[in-house]
């Protein structure tokens, strides 16, 4: 029996005097409060909160409404990824990596199989059609993305419409990631060598449907918000952060690029063929949330630019490979759609069942054990919606990864939650928090 | 390993064996800017030879690998004088089979004035785990350090709260050194137990 009492109003610690708000007393509380000389006040807020973006916790400092103090605590989403992914082969890790930032799957699958190539020298062996196809559904993705940044942002400033309206855009891109991949979240589509499958019948005009649409119905949330006096209220000036704040504390991704910097690795280091496509660095140079809630808005413009001419070069390479040639590295399954849905081709089960004793084995040995990777280490970096994301891999020249790690840009940028909203009111620090939009799957990993 | 017998291969597939660190070293000229790179350090830093004990080249990256007594002055060096104005964290990797350098410290450099990119890596022994930290010298290296000492227990001298991050406070060990095996904590459901893994697999 413990006679520790939670509903307990107040108790003394070492820390000083704590009292439990459990709602409905607050009056209470604030009387009690009342009667000490004690003018500071240390709140808890999170990690269950609906306006901090997901399981992160802020302990927060307070002198009345103004922040003296902000400290974030995270790993409530800690899930082990990167440990797990040291007993599972290469291949099996896009299952794993995917699960990271929820919000942007392509791109952590894309970041680890760039670093996966690039271990296994065969950067340069990816065909053009697979690489393609990863930009076009990177930059889908970067569209879903940002629109949950603009809905859940608006929404925990208060405005509810923007909201609906990024979460239909958002269901577009779904969509197209369904048809696709057959998966909505957490694909497991771009491979090591390639993507997964090549895009079903018909997926061209289908997105060039969208994107047009998308096009049309992106002017609703512009009109709502930009300019629009009450939010440019609640955003203008607040969670400020220079240039000189982002290079010391690692920030990038639209936080940098709201400083005036236009640093953007699919244009300052170009991977996946990005040099060949016409797009813009959207900037502002307000250091602000609004200005990082512009770029996010003009990104969405550029992405569909990217999406339209990736699907101009889709055209032009149809029927072309979009998995390696080395069948030592490209998986062997072949997938066929048959009358009861996606499924392993019947013409490739009758071979390694029926007439190839050899392809049998190469099956079997590529699907449960792997193929071996040359030891050694690489950093592969990306522009994910929320800035840098960095695979630092190291391989022992096994089946397997030796060490898996992920500079995750969530991570890395939350830390300027104190930098952007001590001295601010405590209602800004939703917004800042907001604008440095932190996934925490990714943060936790 | 896991209570693995034999070949030590309880999964499979193999590679459970523990392995070392590569010790090779790269002779000049390395290609790309990395010749550029190792010319200004050495200008502007005369105890390159010093500070330095090998550089390595591979697959189109730079890795200086850097003794922990100098780590901080390089730094320095490279963020005022190479313009190497940010550092991607720090991520940990554990070689329990190399003797006395078991823990490896790898630091992602980025410079945006130049638009390059090169590694730092320092490694320490298991028993003196201890590197000075770089929060003087990128803010941002804050919470990655938190982390590495959080999953592998190399200690950040100097580092203003150095605590866990990710894992409970309370937790016992570093989760992702390799003698910290996957799953094997106890959890307890409706009177069974999960045993550890090593005992779960039956391939014996």
């Amino acid at each position: 029996m413990t006679t520790f009492d939670p509903y307990a109003p107040s108790r003394d610690t070492t820390e000083g005097t704590v009292y439990s708000v459990t709602g409905g007393d607050w009056d209470s509380l604030v009387q009690e409060i009342g009667s000490t000389k004690e003018e500071r006040v240390v709140v808890n807020m999170g990690p269950q909160h609906p306006s901090t973006h997901g399981v992160l916790r802020l302990v927060l400092e307070l002198e009345g409404e103004t922040v003296t103090e902000a400290r974030a605590g995270i790993g409530y989403l800690h899930t082990g990824i990167e440990k797990n992914m040291e007993y599972r082969s290469w291949t099996q890790g896009t299952t794993f990596v995917t699960r990271m930032d929820y919000l942007a799957p392509l791109f952590n699958e894309t970041a680890y199989c760039l670093a996966i190539e690039k271990l296994l020298g065969i950067t340069n062996d990816v065909p053009e059609r697979a690489s393609v196809i990863r930009v076009m559904m990177m930059e889908l993705n970067r569209i879903s993305s940002h629109m949950v940044a603009l809905g859940t942002g608006a929404l925990e400033l208060g405005a509810i419409s923007p909201m609906f309206f990024a979460f239909r855009e958002r269901e577009i891109v779904l969509d197209i990631f369904e048809m696709i991949s057959g998966l909505r979240m957490n694909m497991a589509y771009v491979r090591p060598g390639g993507v997964q499958q090549d895009l079903p019948e018909g997926a061209i005009p289908k997105i060039r449907d969208a994107v047009k649409l998308m096009r049309k119905n992106f002017k609703d949330n512009t009109t709502l918000l930009v300019g629009n006096s009450i939010w440019m209220k609640r955003t203008q000036g607040i969670g400020y952060l220079d240039l000189a704040g982002c290079t010391t504390l690692g920030i990038t991704g639209p936080v940098l690029r709201s400083t005036g910097l236009p640093w953007d690795l699919r244009k300052m280091q170009p991977y996946s063929g990005y040099e060949n496509y016409n797009f813009d660095v959207i900037t502002a140079d307000t250091c602000d949330v609004y200005g990082r809630f512009l770029i996010r808005m003009n990104e969405l413009e550029q992405s569909l630019r990217i999406v339209e001419q990736a699907l101009d070069k889709l055209e032009k390479l149809e029927g072309a490979p979009v998995m390696v040639a080395d069948k030592k590295i490209a998986w062997p399954a072949q997938l066929a759609l048959g009358g009861d849905g996606l499924g392993n081709s019947l013409n490739h089960i009758r071979e390694i069942m029926g007439t190839s004793m050899e392809s049998l084995i190469h099956h079997f040995k590529l699907v449960t054990e792997g193929f071996h990777v040359p030891a050694g280490q690489v950093y592969a970096a990306i522009e994910s919606p929320r800035g840098e994301l960095g695979a630092h891999v190291v391989s022992d020249g096994g089946t397997k990864p030796y060490r898996m790690h992920f500079r995750e840009p969530s991570f890395n940028n939350l830390q300027a939650t104190s930098a952007m909203s001590e001295g601010g009111m405590i209602a800004d620090i939703i917004g800042a928090v907001a604008s440095i939009d932190p996934v925490m799957g990714g943060v936790d990993r | 390993m896991f209570g693995a017998r034999g070949t030590g291969d309880t999964s499979g597939y193999g590679g459970l064996a523990p392995t070392a660190a590569s010790t090779g070293s790269s002779e000049r000229p390395y290609g790309s800017y990395f010749d550029d790179v190792a010319d200004d350090l050495e200008r502007a830093y005369p105890l390159f030879s010093q500070a330095i004990e090998r550089v390595v080249v591979d697959r189109g990256e730079l890795t200086l690998h850097v003794k922990r007594e100098k780590l901080v002055e390089v730094c320095l060096i490279l963020r005022d004088s190479l313009k190497f104005e940010m550092c991607m964290g720090v991520s940990g990797v554990h070689y329990p089979a190399d003797a006395g350098r078991e823990l490896h410290a790898v630091y992602p450099l980025l410079s945006l004035t130049n638009n390059r990119r090169i590694r730092l890596e320092v490694s320490v022994p298991d028993s003196d785990a201890h590197i000075p930290t770089l929060v003087e010298v990128w803010a941002g290296n804050n919470w990655h350090e938190r982390e590495t000492f959080d999953m592998f227990g190399i200690i950040f001298d100097g580092h203003p709260g150095l605590t866990r991050i990710l894992m409970p406070d309370d937790w016992q060990g570093h989760p992702q050194r390799k003698d910290y095996a996957l799953g094997g904590i106890p959890v307890e459901y409706k009177g069974a137990t999960t045993p550890p893994p090593n005992e779960r697999r039956a391939y014996k």
